[in-house]
Order: structure tokens, then C-alpha cells, then sequence
């Protein structure tokens, strides 16, 4: 006996139990038996002709205008039957591309892969978490030749799998670039004119390029239009704005960067981020620059990496772990 | 011992009607379920309905079939309408449903055994399909 006569049967026992008893426990029955159906993908059309056989063999002498009634419903249950297909196949098709994204994200992973350069002048924490599957912000370490250390923190205005494209070529022109041409200012002219060149309209980046000098101390930096960074003065114990002026990338082939420069004492901190911290949400209102840089005074005095980690942990926490916009946080703290 | 086939001429929504009465009537003789009959007729449905909305004239041919001892009945729509110019989009799951538009040919493949699609832009549309009866 196939299980659909199995269930027919079984069927018919339930109804009937419950017709002569009303029983719930012929109704625990029935809810049971529905997962068996569900399982095996039998249509609405399919159970009510279930039904009408079943109330056939109990009830042969059953009012022909009721089993006229019975035959309309199963009528009207065939366009359910096919919405039930459709949606059936719709959600296959959905999970099969959610795999693909999440094979996509690996490859994104692996070719972003930075390392955290370790020197005994600076020490990096960094912590960078996509919204969803794929991140569309972006953080890479260079060390040169020269001793430097090059930072670069991006986020490309847009979501999703395109922002998270974009970012590769970003990665991939800047390996490009001459070692002499590892200036600030001159990676973000030169980055803007291959986004101008090669991504849609429609997407801009927004970009901080900082290098450190460990010999004097010095943090050269550019930005464009990328949300200002804090500094942390170790002396004051106070924040400041990291200021820098500059076009997004993608606009204008023309744009020039001007580049700043900080001095950077023994204990000094240097805190480089994206809009997803400052623009995080809570609840239903965006918490305000302010804010997150009062989240970040409580943990400023951990050790870099843990401080960001912690940072990372309190908005997750306020937004109700789940982020609405990829989180990037960079903290440099001056050691010697 | 196929029969020569039957049909229903599609201009008027009532004729939709006639056009399901004839596939029911003939799947009831062939023997069909209650619920393949009502598939049937779905599907008819949908096939006229198509010829009625996007090609205003049209033809359901029905026949009764039979091949290696299998029966079944067999569903011709034909039109000389605009035709379709992309049929994959109108055979992917979604397509007409999201408009409101029903099961669309997507339903009507998954109502029925076989289906074949052939289609000529300016020329018109044919749509052949089998049920066969268990």
C-alpha cells in the first residue's frame, strides 16, 4: 500500500471518529496528518477529494445536492493548488540563490582579505560587519617599504551585491597603483577617476585614505567625503572631528584632494568609520553622530581590537541585532 | 482510435464556458477523476481565456487520444493573434500571477501532462497539450 492510501485511510478513521464523537483527539489527528500532507506536497484539490471519498464510503446514501457541493469546492480549490505550486517553486528558487550569494560573499572575503599590520608604534583594532549578506564597505592595510602603514576605510552609497562588486575593483585598482603613488591625496585622484570611469551613475564611494609615518608620528590623511573620522587626545582625554574636505569618488574625473596632516602622541587614538556606526538606528529614531561617539568614550580605554569589538556589541545590542547598514570600525592608538 | 477532434470557437468570454464544458464532458467519458477533471478544465480555461484577452479569435480544439495503450485528451490552442515575443518570460512562475492575471501558462503546464509552445510574432500563438488519464 503507497502512503497515500495509507493517509486515505487514516484519513477516513479521523473523520469519522470525530463525526461520531467530536473528539479533539481526532482533530490532534487531523493536524497531524495535514503535516504529512504538506510534506508530501499534496494539493488543497487533492484533500478535499480525500474528504469526498472518505465521506462516500462512510456516508453512501450522503444528499446528492451535498456531494454536489463537495465536487464545487474542489473546483474552486485548483487555483490554490497551482498558487501553492508557484509559491513552492518560487521559494526553492529563492533558497538556491541565497546559496549563490553566500558562495559570492566567500569569494568577496577572500579577495578582500587585509591583514592587520603589526608594528611596534601603532596598535589596530578593526572590526567590519556586513548588514546582510554582502559587504559594501570596505577596509585594507598596506604596508610599504618604507616602514608606512596605509588605511583605507570606503563605503560605497548603495546596498547590497552591486556596492559589494563595486568594492573589488576598488581593491584591484589600488593594487595597481606604483608604490610612489601611495600618497593619500594621489590614491584618492587616482581611485576617482577609475570609479568614474567604470561604475553606473547611479553608485558613489565615499573613501578615507590615512597613512602613518612611524618614524615622525605624523598621519597623513585625505578624504573624500567620507564621514569624518575622531581623534582621541590622549592629554585632554577629548574627542575631536577628524575633518577633511573632498569629493565623493565617482562625480567629477577632475577631482583633486587636498591632503592633511596630524601629529599623533603616546596614547593618542585615532577612530576611522562608516555611516553604518553614526547612522546606526535604534529602534525607530538614527542615533546621532553625538551619540555613537558617547558609546564609543566608554570603551575608548580597552586595548584597540577589544575596544572594537565591544563598540560592535553595544550597537548590535541597540539595534536589536539586526543591522541595518554594514558596520566598519577602525581604532589606531599611538603606543610609543 | 483517436477521434477527430472537436472544437470551440473563442471570441466571446461565453464561449471560455463552452470550451470547458466540452473538455469535462469528454474527460468524464475517457473516465477521468473528479479532480483531474477539474484540472482539465482549468486549464482549458486559462488556454481560451488567453485567446480571448490578447488574441480576440482563436480555436480550442479537444480530442481524445490514445498512444501505447495510454488514453488522454489532447488540447490545442491556437490563435492568430500577436503571438508571444518572449516566451520565457511568460513560462516563468510569477510572470502573470503577479499581475492578477491567474495561473498563466506556467498553471496550465503544471495542470497538464504535455505541453508544447510555438509562436511567431504577427502570426499567432499554438499551444499543444496532453492529459493523460490515470
Amino acid at each position: 500500500m503507497d502512503t497515500t492510501k495509507i493517509d486515505a485511510s487514516k484519513y477516513k478513521m479521523l473523520l469519522k471518529s470525530y463525526i461520531e464523537s467530536q473528539n479533539e483527539q481526532s482533530l490532534y489527528g487531523a493536524e497531524q496528518i495535514t503535516k504529512t500532507f504538506i510534506k508530501n506536497n499534496i494539493l488543497p484539490e487533492e484533500i478535499v477529494n480525500l474528504h469526498i471519498q472518505a465521506l462516500t464510503e462512510l456516508y453512501p446514501d450522503l444528499l446528492i445536492e451535498f456531494k454536489h457541493s463537495m465536487n464545487f469546492l474542489l473546483e474552486t480549490m485548483i487555483s490554490y493548488g497551482l498558487a501553492h505550486q508557484e509559491y513552492q517553486y518560487l521559494r526553492e528558487k529563492q533558497s538556491q540563490i541565497k546559496s549563490e550569494i553566500s558562495v559570492a560573499a566567500n569569494v568577496q572575503d577572500t579577495l578582500l582579505k587585509t591583514t592587520v599590520p603589526q608594528i611596534d608604534e601603532l596598535d589596530i583594532g578593526v572590526i567590519s560587519v556586513p548588514a546582510h549578506q554582502m559587504n559594501g564597505d570596505y577596509h585594507h592595510f598596506i604596508q610599504g617599504k618604507d616602514g608606512s602603514i596605509g588605511i583605507a576605510i570606503a563605503d560605497v552609497i548603495g546596498k547590497g551585491i552591486p556596492a559589494a562588486l563595486c568594492m573589488s575593483m576598488i581593491k584591484y585598482a589600488m593594487d595597481s597603483f606604483p608604490e610612489q603613488l601611495m600618497r593619500p591625496n594621489s590614491i584618492l585622484e587616482n581611485l576617482n577617476r577609475v570609479v568614474e570611469r567604470n561604475v553606473d551613475p547611479s553608485m558613489f564611494i565615499t573613501m578615507f585614505y590615512a597613512q602613518f609615518d612611524p618614524d615622525s608620528g605624523k598621519l597623513f590623511y585625505s578624504s573624500a567625503g567620507h564621514e569624518p573620522g575622531f581623534l582621541y587626545n590622549a592629554v585632554t582625554k577629548e574627542f575631536q572631528d577628524i575633518e577633511a574636505r573632498g569629493l565623493v569618488l565617482g562625480i567629477n574625473s577632475d577631482s583633486t584632494y587636498k591632503q592633511y596632516e596630524l601629529q599623533l602622541n603616546k596614547g593618542d587614538i585615532v577612530i576611522m568609520l562608516t555611516d553604518g556606526v553614526t547612522e546606526c538606528r535604534g529602534g525607530k529614531k538614527f542615533i546621532e553622530r553625538e551619540e555613537a561617539l558617547d558609546i564609543i568614550r566608554q570603551y575608548i580605554h580597552l586595548p584597540p581590537q577589544e575596544a572594537a569589538e565591544m563598540i560592535y556589541k553595544h550597537f548590535e545590542n541597540l539595534q536589536d541585532f539586526n543591522l541595518k547598514d554594514d558596520f566598519t570600525l577602525i581604532i589606531l592608538e599611538k603606543k610609543v | 482510435m483517436n477521434s477527430s477532434p472537436s472544437y470551440i470557437n473563442i471570441n466571446k468570454e461565453w464561449d471560455i464556458v463552452a470550451a470547458r464544458q466540452l473538455a469535462r464532458d469528454m474527460s468524464k467519458k475517457l473516465g477521468a477523476g473528479t479532480v483531474d477533471q477539474a484540472r482539465i478544465a482549468t486549464a482549458v480555461s486559462e488556454l481560451a481565456r488567453n485567446i480571448y484577452l490578447y488574441a480576440i479569435d482563436g480555436k480550442i480544439y479537444i480530442e481524445a487520444i490514445e498512444k501505447m495503450e495510454r488514453r488522454g485528451i489532447r488540447i490545442v490552442a491556437e490563435d492568430n493573434g500577436p503571438g508571444i515575443p518572449d516566451i520565457s518570460l511568460v513560462m516563468e512562475d510569477g510572470y502573470s500571477t503577479s499581475g492578477g492575471l491567474g495561473a498563466g501558462l506556467p498553471g496550465v503546464k503544471r495542470l497538464m501532462d504535455e505541453f508544447n509552445i510555438t509562436s511567431e510574432e504577427g502570426k499567432g500563438t499554438i499551444i499543444n497539450t496532453i492529459k493523460w488519464v490515470r
